[in-house]
């Protein structure tokens, strides 16, 4: 005890985030899944550093080269070669860069937009709510992926017409989070003070609603990050997001799928780095959501 | 109850209204533009009308679209530019296949998710609930299209117990009534009716698990959080104070009172199990509406493609509406609400 507690009564006053943290840290689970996800996102900066070959390099001499636990393995290719005998460690690596990076663009993109819209329906008339929230419905009814294929189809296959896609169909759901998240805080005395005091609306946004309605949006960015990740491997594995030879989880996936009787590792550990991904991201979210649940009692 | 039944008929038609325009605008995105509603259209009478002028695309955005509402309800969805068959026949060739698909893996999610649940919800915090728990999140985590390749890799290649692709074994020959296989082949007045049934349940086995496995995380999650906050409601304890035993308590007590909410997450499975049947589909090679919607995307083929979603997404909305009346009819508080 030092003496500079003994004359003022200071008492810390944790911020929320600190407060989040604390209880974050408690679930090990989601703490493991943190560090894994953080692992998966330094593997995608840092692709070119860790990655043996170019991902789109073919040694022709070593075709469907076992990883290198078996026997007919090569540590110089540590998941084995593909059936054009390219590296399966360079191109994953570079894959979780294309994945994280691209999915990274689509929540910019949706919640950008999403929050926009969520913002403005809740400020604005009747008229106008009714209508961008039919509009949400309509999205939300058609199944996501249905939306995603046609939206494709019309413009045409490729990456950047994929992301589009993807983004479209996640808007909705930050319009609806962002919506409901407002009209809760809306009409509380701390909101009505700041209206009288003269607030602009994006002062009264930003720095008054916003603090509060976090917790959702943030789970929402954990939820979109994971489904964006899952919608453009599966774009890319029905052969209509990236294409060859572009080293994209979903697109390696499809490229295997043909040779997967004899060389399964080429299926089994490009699907392995999605899944953990997905399931790091979603532990994170889980662990965030009771955090903030716990801190909100 | 007639202000509820109003207020979703009328979300309904809306939902219907903007779909329609949605189709409409994408329609006119084709390079075809809506000619190929008019396609089956130019016979010997219209020939007569118009003369040599084959310019028969309205030039009026309005009275355009309203052409195309009265050929949707007239069920004329063009002809496919692949096989010049029309769309709307193909579609109710195609989506049986689907719709069994689907039910198939939505009674296996329920069936194995409930009860799940209701053992992770009553064993709270005990090893059964975590297993649970985790084996949801897993599920919740599996990229389908790889878990379907494991699954074949497992069971058709290393155990050879199942076969990988379509809906019956080849040397059957089974003509469709009903467009469902399990029916059909029960129906079927062939002396071989018995075997062909079990051959049509041999091959929905490995699908609907693939399909049915996100519902059942879904579900399962669901189950157990709706009993977990159920089981701490007074009237639970005070059904276990009068000395009811556990097994009562639980299915007539608290599971009753978890249907309501249960059916809506059900509910909002139709749009999971179509997304899912894309991709189960094309691995399985399933005759359904998802492998029809992606092979027309493969080939180009816009007036499959515009009818695939116009029909896939009416379906969607029409069964969120029947389920929406199913909950105003079977919920009390709802029912009673003017």
């Amino acid at each position: 005890m030092n003496s500079q507690s003994q004359f003022y009564l200071h008492t810390r006053i944790p911020s929320t985030f600190y407060l989040w943290w604390s209880h974050f840290k408690k679930n090990k689970l989601a703490l493991v899944a943190l560090v894994v996800f953080v692992l998966f996102a330094l593997t995608a900066i840092f692709a070119n550093i860790i990655a043996p070959h170019d991902p789109t390099a073919q040694f022709t001499e070593f075709v469907h080269l076992p990883p290198s636990w078996y026997d007919a393995g090569q540590t110089q290719f540590v998941f084995g070669t593909d059936y054009i005998g390219r590296d399966l460690f360079s191109r994953l690596v570079h894959g979780a860069r294309l994945s994280l990076s691209l999915a990274l663009v689509v929540v910019l993109l949706s919640s950008s937009i999403g929050i926009f819209l969520g913002v403005i329906t809740s400020f604005s008339n009747f008229w106008l709510d009714a209508l961008i929230m039919r509009i949400m419905d309509f999205i939300l009814a058609i199944p996501s992926l249905i939306l995603a294929v046609v939206i494709v189809a019309v413009i045409g296959p490729g990456l950047p017409n994929a992301i589009y896609a993807v983004a479209l169909v996640l808007i909705p759901h930050f319009v609806l989070t962002t919506r409901t998240a407002i009209r809760q805080e809306k009409n509380k005395e701390y909101v009505t003070a700041m209206i009288l005091d003269g607030a602009s609306l994006p002062r009264l946004f930003f720095t008054t609603i916003l603090p509060n309605i976090l917790p959702p949006i943030v789970i929402q960015l954990t939820f979109a990050f994971s489904t964006a990740i899952l919608e453009i491997a599966t774009l890319g594995f029905l052969g209509l997001g990236a294409q060859p030879p572009f080293p994209e989880w979903g697109t390696i996936l499809s490229e295997s799928y043909n040779n997967f009787m004899f060389a399964s590792w080429t299926v089994t550990i490009p699907g392995l780095a999605i899944f953990f991904t997905l399931l790091s991201i979603n532990l994170v979210g889980d662990g965030l959501r009771d955090a903030m649940e716990i801190e909100k009692k | 109850m007639f202000y509820s039944i109003s207020k979703q008929g009328i979300n309904f038609l809306a939902s219907f209204f903007v779909l329609t325009l949605f189709t409409f605008a994408l329609a006119n995105f084709f390079p075809e533009k809506l000619a190929f509603l008019y396609a089956n259209q130019i016979d010997q009478s219209l020939m007569a009308n118009h003369g040599t002028n084959y310019d028969l695309v309205e030039p009026n955005l309005f009275n355009s679209y309203l052409f195309y509402l009265q050929q949707l309800f007239d069920g004329n969805l063009g002809i496919s530019s692949v096989r010049g068959t029309s769309v709307f026949s193909e579609f109710f060739t195609y989506f049986p296949a689907t719709l069994e698909l689907s039910i198939v893996a939505l009674l296996f999610a329920i069936f194995l998710g409930v009860p799940l649940g209701i053992l992770a919800a009553r064993h709270k915090n005990q090893w059964q609930d975590k297993s649970v728990v985790s084996s949801t999140l897993i599920g919740y985590s599996m990229p389908i299209f790889w878990w379907a390749m494991l699954l074949v890799l497992f069971f058709s290649l290393w155990l050879g117990v199942s076969p990988v692709a379509s809906r019956i074994g080849f040397e059957y020959d089974i003509s469709p009534v009903t467009g469902f296989m399990l029916v059909d082949t029960l129906l079927s007045d062939q002396p071989y009716s018995l075997e062909a049934f079990k051959s049509a349940l041999h091959h929905i086995v490995l699908p609907s698990v693939v399909l049915g496995t996100v519902p059942l995380a879904i579900i399962t999650r669901s189950t157990r959080s709706s009993m977990i906050s159920i089981l701490n409601e007074d009237y639970i304890i005070s059904a276990k104070a009068r000395g009811l035993s556990p097994v009562t308590v639980l299915w007539k007590h608290a599971l009753r009172n978890a249907a309501l909410p249960l059916l809506t997450i059900i509910g909002l499975q139709v749009s999971t199990l179509i997304t899912g049947s894309l991709i189960t589909e094309s691995i399985f090679a399933w005759p359904g509406a998802g492998k029809w919607l992606l092979e027309a995307v493969y080939r180009r083929d816009f007036p499959v493609i515009h009818g695939a979603i116009l029909a896939i997404a009416s379906f969607v909305i029409l069964t969120h509406f029947i389920l929406d009346l199913l909950m105003t009819y079977l919920d009390p508080k709802l029912r009673r609400k003017k």
